[in-house]
C-alpha cells in the first residue's frame, strides 16, 4: 500500500527548484520548533482534542529535540492569518492548521514565510511547495458506523448531523447511509445541519430534533460530545459514536462504538523528517489501512454477531480488498454513479456534492 | 466606613480617569488570574500590552494589525455610542455588519468580471444601505409598535447569521470553487479588492473611514443641532420634548446611522482582511464594538484609544495564548474584565467615597 503519495506536476516542479536554491534543506534542523493552529477549545474532548494528542506525541517522542507550540479557539478567516503570521515570526519551522477553513490563510502566509513549512489538514490547495495537506479517509469509518447503525435501529430511522455541507462531510453521509442500508434495507436517514464544527448547545439541539423524529441512532459530524449527552438521555433508546476521539466516558451506551482520529503517528513522522533532514512535500489521505483512522471499541451493548460483521468491513477496508463506495451507486436523482464493481476515485470523493440514491431531503445550497 | 455620596454633578476628573482606572484594575486582577494558571503574571502582561508595540520580533507586523483589528470596532462604535448617549440600544450591530457585507458582496459578485474601479463605490453604498435596512426593521418596529429595539436588533443578528450561512452556501458560492462553501475572494478581484493603501501600515479604507467617521461625530455632537438633541434626549428625556425634540425621529436616525456604519465595517472586512463571504464571515466585532463603545465613554475621541487598546488585547492575547500557552479562555477572561472594572469604577464618576458615618443631611 502506497503510504502516501507524493505530487507531481508543477508543485513538485516549484519544489524541485526551490530544492536547488537551498540545500540547507536535506541537512535537517537541529531543533524544530512546531506550531499548531486548532479551531476548538483543546478541551472538546472531539476533533481538536486529538489533535492536541498528536502535538504531545510529538513533544513526547522527541523531547528536548522540539519546542511545541498552540493557539486554540482560532476563528477561520482573517484572524486566521494573523494568528499564522505570529507564529512564523515567533520562529516556528513546521505550523499544522487543523480546519478545512484555514485553507486560503495557510496559503497565503506560507507565500510570505518560503522557509517555514505548513501543514494544513482536510484541504487541497497547495499554492506554494512549503504547503503539504494531510486528510484521513472517515468515509472508511462511516461505513463500519452505518452498518451498526442499519443492524441496531429498531425504528428504521437514523440520524446524522452534519456539521457544513461540504465534499468531507457529504462524503461521509453517502457512506454511513449506504451501509446502514445494506444492512438493513427498510432504514431511513434524517440529516440535520448544525453549521458548526464546534458548539455543544447547537450540536444537542440538532440531536435532540433528530430524536424527536424518532431516530434511534445518531452519528455526528461535529467536535462535541453533546450529542451522545443527547442520547443518554433517553435510558437507553437511542444510541450513538464517538466521533473524532473515543468518547468512551459514554460506553458501553449510548456511545457503542466511535471513529478516532490518530494524527500522532502522522505528526511524529513530519516533525521526524525536519530533523533529518527527509522533509518533502506531500499530500496524504490514509485511512483505517494506514492507521489515520481507527474504529473503538464495538461495546456489549451490540450483539456478538453484529460486532463480528462490522470487524470483518474494518479488516477488509484496511486491507484494501473493500472500497466503501463500490457500483453499483446512483445517485439521490436517479443518475447511475458507479457502474457495477467499479470503485470511486479520490477526485470525484473529494468534490462530492451528491446524496445517493435513497437519501432524502437536499444539501443545503 | 465606607460610604457613598450622590455628586451634584458628574465629575470631570473621574470621566477621564476612570479608563485609565480600569486598564490598571484589569492588569492587575487579570495578572493574579494568569498567576493562578502557572504562569508568569509580569511576562503575560507584558505580552499582551507591550510586545505587540514594541517586541522586535512582532511589531513590525502586528502594529499594522492593530488599525486592521480597531478600524471595524471605531466604526462600528461610534455609530452606537450615538444612539447609546440617547437612550437607544442598538444591540444587534453584529447582524447589520453581516447585512452590509452581503449587500456590499452582492453588489460586486453581480456585476462581476467588470473591471472598472467604480465597482467599489458602488459597493460601499450597498453596504451602508444592507446595514442600515436591517437597522430599520428595529427602529420602526420600535417607533410604531413599541417593541423593544434591543430584543428585536439582537434577535436580528441571528437571522442575519443564517442569511450569510445560505449565501456562503448557495447565491453567492464561488462556481469555480469546486463546490466548497464561500464566495469568490474580493480582495484578489483588483475593482472590488479593499487593499492595504501604503504597505506595511495596515491602512486600508476601512480605517481611513474610521478616522474620518470619528471626526465627524466629534464635531456633530459638539457643534451640530442634531448632536445636541442626542445629549439632551439622553440626559431629559422630558426636557428633549419640550425642546421640540421626536423621540421617533431621533431613534430611526440613530438606528439608521449605527446600522449603516456597521454596514460599512462589514464592507471593507468583507472587501479586505477576510476576503470573502463565508459562513464563519463575523467573529463578533458587533458585539466588542459595545465595550469600546463604553470603555470610550461614548466620546468620539475615546472610542478611537478604546478601539486601539481592545484591539491591542485581541492581538497580544493571540500572542500571549502560544508564546505562554495560555488557553483562549483566559484571554477572553481579561477582557472581560475591562468592561467589567469599568463599568465598576464609573461609579466614582457621580458618587464620591466618604470615610466615617454619614453625619446629618444637607
Amino acid at each position: 500500500m502506497q503510504r502516501r503519495s507524493i505530487l507531481k506536476g508543477g508543485a513538485a516542479l516549484g519544489f524541485a527548484t526551490m530544492m536547488g536554491g537551498k540545500l540547507a534543506f536535506a541537512q535537517g534542523l537541529e531543533k524544530v520548533k512546531a506550531g499548531f493552529i486548532y479551531v476548538g477549545p483543546i478541551g472538546d474532548g472531539g476533533w481538536t482534542f486529538q489533535h492536541h494528542q498528536g502535538a504531545l506525541a510529538v513533544q513526547q517522542e522527541y523531547g528536548d529535540k522540539v519546542e511545541v507550540v498552540w493557539q486554540e479557539n482560532v476563528p477561520e478567516g482573517a484572524d486566521a492569518e494573523r494568528a499564522l503570521t505570529q507564529m512564523a515570526l515567533s520562529g516556528c519551522n513546521i505550523i499544522f492548521t487543523t480546519s478545512f477553513g484555514y485553507m486560503d490563510a495557510t496559503n497565503a502566509v506560507a507565500a510570505k514565510f518560503p522557509d517555514v513549512k505548513f501543514e494544513h489538514a482536510t484541504g487541497y490547495k497547495r499554492d506554494s511547495a512549503n504547503v503539504s495537506t494531510y486528510n484521513a479517509r472517515f468515509y472508511e469509518g462511516r461505513a463500519v458506523q452505518g452498518h451498526i447503525a442499519g443492524k441496531m435501529t429498531k425504528t428504521n430511522k437514523i440520524g446524522y448531523i452534519g456539521s457544513f455541507p461540504i465534499p468531507e462531510v457529504v462524503m461521509g453521509i453517502n457512506s454511513y447511509y449506504l451501509h446502514a442500508k445494506k444492512a438493513n434495507p427498510a432504514v431511513e436517514l434524517s440529516v440535520v445541519w448544525a453549521f458548526t464544527w464546534f458548539d455543544p448547545a447547537k450540536e444537542a439541539d440538532a440531536a435532540k430534533a433528530l430524536i424527536d423524529q424518532g431516530v434511534d441512532v445518531i452519528a455526528s459530524h461535529t467536535d462535541s460530545t453533546a450529542p451522545l449527552a443527547e442520547a443518554a438521555k433517553t435510558e437507553g433508546k437511542v444510541i450513538g459514536f464517538g466521533q473524532a476521539s473515543d468518547m468512551s466516558e459514554y460506553k458501553p451506551s449510548p456511545r457503542v462504538s466511535s471513529i478516532i482520529d490518530n494524527w500522532a503517528p502522522y505528526y511524529i513522522k513530519r516533525v521526524g523528517a525536519l530533523l533529518d533532514g527527509s522533509y518533502a512535500q506531500v499530500d496524504v489521505w490514509e485511512g483505517i489501512g494506514g492507521g489515520e483512522v481507527q474504529i473503538g471499541e464495538i461495546t456489549d451493548a451490540v450483539p456478538a454477531d453484529v460486532k463480528a460483521e462490522a470487524e470483518a468491513l474494518r479488516d477488509s477496508i484496511g486491507a484494501g480488498t473493500y472500497h466503501p463506495f463500490t457500483g453499483p451507486i446512483n445517485k439521490q436523482d436517479g443518475s447511475a454513479w458507479l457502474a457495477e464493481g467499479a470503485t470511486a476515485p479520490d477526485g470525484e470523493l473529494l468534490g462530492m456534492n451528491f446524496y445517493v440514491e435513497g437519501i432524502t431531503g437536499d444539501i443545503p445550497s | 466606613m465606607l460610604r457613598l455620596e450622590k455628586r451634584p454633578s458628574p465629575s470631570r476628573f473621574w470621566q477621564g480617569a476612570t479608563p485609565v482606572l480600569a486598564v490598571v484594575l484589569t492588569m492587575i486582577a487579570g495578572g493574579i488570574m494568569f498567576a493562578l494558571l502557572g504562569k508568569n503574571p509580569v511576562e503575560a502582561i507584558r505580552t499582551i500590552f507591550w510586545d505587540p508595540l514594541f517586541n522586535a520580533q512582532y511589531a513590525s507586523y502586528s502594529r499594522p494589525q492593530l488599525l486592521v483589528k480597531a478600524g471595524p470596532l471605531i466604526l462600528i462604535a461610534t455609530g452606537l455610542s450615538l444612539g447609546f448617549r440617547a437612550g437607544i440600544w442598538n444591540i444587534g450591530a453584529e447582524g447589520q455588519y453581516i447585512m452590509g457585507a452581503i449587500f456590499g458582496a452582492g453588489v460586486g459578485l453581480a456585476l462581476y468580471p467588470v473591471e472598472t474601479r467604480l465597482v467599489f463605490p458602488l459597493m460601499i453604498v450597498a453596504g451602508i444601505f444592507g446595514g442600515w435596512l436591517w437597522a430599520m426593521i428595529p427602529a420602526i418596529l420600535k417607533t410604531r409598535f413599541r417593541t423593544n429595539e434591543i430584543l428585536v436588533s439582537l434577535l436580528l443578528v441571528y437571522v442575519a447569521q443564517n442569511i450569510l450561512a445560505s449565501m456562503a452556501l448557495g447565491l453567492m458560492k464561488n462556481p469555480e470553487g469546486g463546490g466548497f462553501p464561500g464566495s469568490r475572494n474580493l480582495s484578489q478581484i483588483p475593482s472590488m479588492a479593499n487593499p492595504e493603501l501604503i504597505p506595511g501600515t495596515g491602512l486600508h479604507w476601512g480605517v481611513v473611514a474610521a478616522i474620518i467617521v470619528v471626526i465627524a461625530a466629534y464635531i456633530m455632537l459638539q457643534r451640530h443641532i442634531l448632536g445636541f438633541q442626542i445629549k439632551l434626549a439622553g440626559q431629559a428625556p422630558r426636557a428633549a420634548r419640550f425642546a421640540g425634540v421626536s423621540p421617533e425621529r431621533l431613534t430611526v436616525l440613530c438606528m439608521g446611522i449605527s446600522g449603516g456604519l456597521a454596514g460599512l465595517a462589514g464592507l471593507f472586512e468583507v472587501t479586505g482582511p477576510a476576503g470573502q463571504i463565508s459562513i464563519d464571515f463575523n467573529t463578533g466585532y458587533g458585539f466588542t464594538a459595545i465595550i469600546v463603545a463604553f470603555l470610550g465613554r461614548l466620546n468620539p475621541l475615546g472610542i478611537l484609544l478604546a478601539g486601539l487598546l481592545m484591539a491591542l488585547t485581541y492581538i497580544g492575547g493571540e500572542l500571549a495564548s502560544f508564546t505562554l500557552g495560555l488557553p483562549s479562555a483566559a484571554i477572553q477572561a481579561f477582557q472581560g474584565m475591562l468592561l467589567f472594572f469599568l463599568l465598576a469604577v464609573d461609579l466614582l464618576t457621580n458618587f464620591r467615597i466618604r470615610f466615617g458615618t454619614k453625619k446629618e443631611a444637607v
